[in-house]
């Protein structure tokens, strides 16, 4: 499996490490039914059979965080986005 | 339905031109209604409903595989039985399985090659070896047994190992020797004989596509083969969980992962019994016809595709030739990937819910196969009595919830960790 790092180009996914679910928003804690959602944001997961936005770091590489979408079926890499969008530009 | 196997019938059917067998189950069509529906036929289906035939006179059953039986993880796994847990909501129910292992070949009239040969985890420092030392004493506080070998000890029965390696110098070991091997695949065919004798319909190639409801209730499932309903629906499908509970918009404390294998080309007979390394993720085993079994770490992202990548190939057999580096000189016949239910906690959850009329089994990780029989066993009580039985009392769905979570490896809600 390759993933399209989109500072450092096409890289072995040896040089990243998983984090997992990126579709996943830190709830408010102060909310009413902050524990409910705090339930939901640390232990249930979409788990798909498909097309799965997930966070990978490459550690071996340029250090970015990064968020793939990766078909779970087939492994094929569908996306390569970072993960802080105010770092989509790569530097000259 | 086949005959009880013994001596006797071994004999007839050696004089009569062995005409006298006959399949081990039937291969039942569906019918429209059972008391209890129960999908996934591996081990801990098949399990489940032979102890709900046996054990709570339930028998009007039905076992729904996709497939053919024992096609997923009961037909991949490293066949690996013990009972060497930590904590106290998993050790009794690991030890309960142990127990069930040691008569299962007796109960099922069926050879299951259940082989208590040991096993020894290695340890390689002080701290390691303090951390065993508990472990030991919680194993013989459950009844499972337990020995601290010292390093001499432990080169007199395994002296292939790399004992003075710089870094992973072999200090000594935790050994349980009532643990050892069982052939996965007779698992299963034993436990689909022993139910199929006691009137459980084993129905194959018949894929769960959706559930029937009323009034939020669980009351069926549709089917490739047609609508099935049950008075009671039970999933027992390990890395499947997710894609079925989708249907009943719920969202499962699980992630599904790819985990690999491997099999060595046939040796004469080397490994004793299942050593592990305790500095690096490797375990080995070897079968009887010589093969070396062993595996290690899971590939670490989501996966259905039940096949892994290079790099924990590599890792895996790095740890191989750390440990044993004669295993360098032997060629790997085989590889191949299973599709693991990871719970967020590293523990199984067998529990009633969480919608009425529906039953889970799942979360078994990479450590599914050595639970088959207690899993079955506690889930037929838990789907009888619609309520855990002690043993598996812990195992429940909102510990997530509760806070009561079982982490053996106590590295938090991080699936790939476990």
């Amino acid at each position: 499996m390759r993933i399209p790092c989109p500072y450092c180009g096409s890289r072995d996914a040896h040089e990243f490490a998983y984090l997992g679910d990126a579709t996943l928003t830190r709830p408010d804690p102060a909310a009413s039914d902050a524990a409910e959602a705090f339930h939901a944001y640390a232990y249930l997961r979409e788990n798909p059979e498909g097309a799965h936005r997930e966070y990978w770091y490459h550690a071996n590489g340029c250090r970015r965080w990064l968020v793939v979408t990766r078909n779970t079926r087939t492994h094929e890499i569908l996306g390569v986005a970072f993960a802080r969008p105010s770092t989509d530009e790569v530097p000259a | 339905m086949s005959a009880r196997y013994s001596f006797l019938s071994l004999i007839s059917n050696a004089l009569n031109g062995q005409t006298g067998w006959r399949p081990a189950w039937r291969n039942a069509p569906p019918k429209p209604a059972y008391d209890v529906i129960i999908v996934g036929g591996g081990g801990h289906g098949l399990a489940t409903a032979y102890y709900l035939a046996k054990e709570h006179g339930i028998r009007n059953v039905a076992v729904l595989e996709k497939g053919h039986i024992g096609s997923g993880n009961a037909g991949r796994n490293t066949t690996i039985i013990r009972s060497n847990y930590l904590l106290p909501g998993n050790e009794p129910f690991y030890e309960w399985s142990m127990k069930l292992w040691e008569g299962l070949e007796q109960d099922l009239n069926y050879n299951a090659m259940v082989s208590q040969r040991g096993i020894i985890n290695l340890i390689h420092s002080d701290a390691q070896r303090d951390a065993y030392a508990r472990r030991g004493n919680a194993m013989r506080l459950a009844g499972a047994g337990s020995e601290l070998l010292d390093a001499e000890t432990v080169r007199k029965m395994c002296p292939f190992l790399n004992f003075d390696n710089a870094r992973f110098p072999i200090k000594g070991g935790l050994m349980q020797p009532r643990a050892g091997t069982a052939r996965h695949d007779a698992v299963v065919w034993g436990y689909a004989r022993a139910a199929d004798r006691l009137g459980v319909d084993i129905i194959q190639n018949c894929e769960v596509t959706g559930f029937i409801r009323d009034k939020g209730a669980v009351v069926g499932v549709e089917t490739t083969r047609g609508a099935i309903r049950g008075g009671k629906v039970a999933l027992a499908v390990a890395g499947s969980t997710s894609r079925l509970t989708r249907h009943l918009d719920l969202r499962m404390p699980l992630e599904s992962h790819v985990l690999q294998a491997f099999v060595s080309e046939g040796l004469k007979p080397l490994i004793p019994g299942v050593i592990t390394f305790g500095m690096g993720h490797f375990y080995v085993s070897q079968s009887d016809k010589g093969g070396l079994v062993f595996g290690g770490d899971i590939d670490g992202y989501n996966s259905y595709a039940q096949r892994g990548n290079m790099p924990v190939v590599e890792d895996v057999l790095e740890g191989g030739m750390a440990l044993m580096p004669m295993i360098g000189r032997l060629r790997l016949l085989r590889s191949w990937g299973g599709l693991v239910d990871m719970s967020m906690d590293g523990s199984p959850i067998i529990d009633v819910g969480p919608l009425p009329g529906l039953y889970l089994n799942t979360g078994w990780n990479y450590g599914g196969f050595k639970a088959t029989p207690a899993s079955g066993w506690c889930f037929a009580y838990t789907i009888a009595q619609d309520r855990a039985h002690d043993f598996n009392a812990a195992f429940r769905l909102d510990r997530f919830r509760s806070g009561h979570i079982i982490d053996e490896k106590g590295v938090g809600a991080q699936p790939n960790l476990h």
